[in-house]
């Protein structure tokens, strides 16, 4: 495909890719080469990094190692965000397209629940979410979101008024065909590309949502998670501050990767394709 | 007997809170198998007037007979099916495709929508009207982007005549093409027109290409038909302003006067 040509093409992708790829076989091999649960205890207490090879990144204050929950963190990490946004992006899409289909009052309706949702900071809706359902995994990815999906539905909005404008959805009209499939086949495979370039940002930030929950002690308690040891090495900060470093570090990359990777993405779909697929548009009408 | 009548048609756009009135106080008609051409400057309210017969946004005020039904009374599933029988091409033939169809899905979309043979012979159908409209059927596997100008005119053509409708609205159809290219087409639209017997409301700016395909003429002018007629009549001696011009246009483009005129042999043979 030309888009995946392009994307390898953009420094940005190629950097954001390996990353990702990376934190990604990690996640997935997290039992093979990390065995056991990361929270139990694995030697003693505030064990230095790199003094005992079998405990690479030492121990927290509790005797457990942190490079397993690390490693195991990323799962979480990457689970949350990736589905957290995901569900906010089918709701956005959903939402989106039904308003800009339908218009009037439906459109109206819909958007003044969007702006709702956008007045409001997307955390502190996850907060007060978290607060009343209690923290379980699939209660933080609602949550999250739940503040996330209000930027997908106006961008895929905007999107589907623009289409609905051109010409080839007119003459699907002139054929006949009944609206639902207009909207599903002939408007909807192209208002998601702009929407899915903006979906890594929205990635990016459900990571640090949830790492910012977690850290407030709203994650979910049974899995290990970067926000959770993160603030439990806070105890510590001055005498071990590796055990809140290490899992920051972690944090910075992913974000990075999935920010690079989103940029590859928007620079490969906004770079004109190397065979013209375009005949002049409207407004030479003599 | 008359197919279409149009009475009163109107038809203004607001925008930043400037009226434009697009088409006012329209009236005409075309009669079965007929092709009437409009003509005008650019801004005259010649797509608007082709929207508003198709139902792609309703008329202020006015009137529209297709067929003798009521054609702006239809509404939903009943307009969508009586779609059939009003069909359109459009001027930017690629922006009025899927634009990752092929060919084939392009042309099969009003068979399968309108159910005009069963399923099994669908196929068939699509290769039938690509030989109709001078391709081969090799070309329904083929993205409809890789196709030339000429190309894609008979795709669109080719899916306009899929339902057989009995009018078939051309907006500037072929404007977009070279002098060869599109002389070849207005020839398979003429005769298209004659084994089919459809009616063609063609819109131009152009009157050599009306000249070659209309019987009569309908000269728009600031959204209003200012003149109608025979075209020979109207292109020998327009009486507005607007007709004036757009004659003095297109005699200025052929220095040579008629000989220019590269489609004698498509230019209608018989009176309405
Ligand atoms: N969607 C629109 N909104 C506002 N004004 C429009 C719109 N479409 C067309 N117009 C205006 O209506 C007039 C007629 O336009 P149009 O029907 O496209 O004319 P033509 O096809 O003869 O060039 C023009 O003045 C044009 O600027
Ligand atoms: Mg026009």
């Amino acid at each position: 495909m030309k888009l995946i040509q392009k994307f390898i093409k953009t420094p940005e992708g190629i950097v954001g890719i390996i990353i990702l790829s990376i934190l990604i076989t990690l996640a997935l091999s997290a039992p093979i080469i990390a065995p056991g649960d990361p929270l139990r205890i694995a030697g003693r207490a505030l064990a230095a990094p790199f003094s005992d090879p079998s405990l690479p990144l030492g121990t927290d204050r509790l005797g457990r190692d942190v490079l397993s929950g690390i490693i195991h963190g990323a799962r979480t990490s990457l689970l949350v965000g990736a589905a957290a946004a995901l569900a906010a992006i089918a709701i956005g899409l959903m939402i989106g397209l039904v308003a800009g289909f339908c218009g009037g009052i439906v459109d109206e309706v819909l958007m003044r629940v969007v702006d709702a949702f956008q007045i409001v900071p997307g955390f502190l809706l996850a907060l007060a979410f978290v607060s009343v359902m209690g923290a379980s995994l699939p209660v933080v990815v609602m949550a999250i979101a739940l503040g996330a999906w209000a930027d997908p539905a106006r961008l895929t909005r905007a999107q589907v008024l623009s289409l609905r404008e051109r010409d080839y959805v007119a003459a699907a009209r002139v054929i006949g065909m009944p609206p639902v499939e207009i909207a599903v086949k002939h408007i909807l495979p192209q208002a998601v590309p702009p929407v899915l370039a903006v979906s890594a940002t929205i990635v990016a930030a459900a990571i640090l949502t949830e790492a910012a929950l977690s850290f407030l002690g709203l994650g979910d308690p049974n899995s290990v998670t970067w926000g959770s040891m993160i603030s439990e090495g806070r105890n510590v900060l001055r005498s071990s501050p590796w055990l809140s470093i290490m899992p920051g570090l972690a944090l910075i990359v992913t974000v990075l990767g999935v920010y690079l990777f989103s940029e590859g993405l928007t620079k490969a779909m906004t770079r004109p394709a190397s065979t013209d697929r375009s005949a002049p548009r409207d407004g030479m009408t003599p | 007997m008359t197919l279409l009548s149009v009475e009163n048609l109107r038809r203004r756009y607001v925008s930043t809170g400037r009226d434009i009135v697009a088409v006012e106080n329209a009236t005409f008609s075309i009669a079965a198998g007929e092709t009437l051409g409009i003509a005008g400057a650019s801004g005259s309210g010649k797509s608007t007037m082709a929207r508003l017969l198709l139902g792609l946004m309703p008329p202020d005020a006015g009137k529209i007979t297709f067929e003798g039904q009521d054609w702006l009374s239809l509404k939903g599933k009943d307009l969508r099916r009586q779609r059939s029988r009003m069909q359109m091409v459009f001027q930017d033939v690629l922006g009025a495709f899927h634009p990752t169809a092929t060919v084939g899905e392009t042309i099969g979309d009003p068979i399968r929508v309108h159910r005009t043979v069963p399923k099994p012979q669908r196929t068939r159908e699509i290769a039938r009207l690509l030989e109709r409209v001078g391709l081969s059927s090799d070309f329904a596997g083929r993205p409809v982007y890789e196709l030339s100008g000429g190309q894609r005119q008979r795709v669109a053509i080719a899916r306009a005549i899929a339902t057989r409708p009995s009018l078939v609205v051309l907006d500037e159809a072929v404007s977009a093409l070279d002098v060869q290219v599109r002389n070849r087409i207005l020839e398979l639209l003429v005769e298209l027109q004659r084994e089919e017997n459809m009616s063609y409301l063609f819109i131009s700016h152009d009157l050599a290409v009306l000249r070659a395909v209309s019987h009569r003429l309908a000269i728009m002018d600031a959204g209003r038909i200012v003149e109608t007629g025979h075209t020979s009549d109207i292109i020998e001696q327009p009486q507005s302003a607007a007709g004036r011009a757009l004659v003095a246009a297109t005699l200025r483009l052929m220095p040579g006067g008629r000989q220019t005129n590269t489609i004698q042999q498509s230019e209608p043979t018989y009176d309405i």
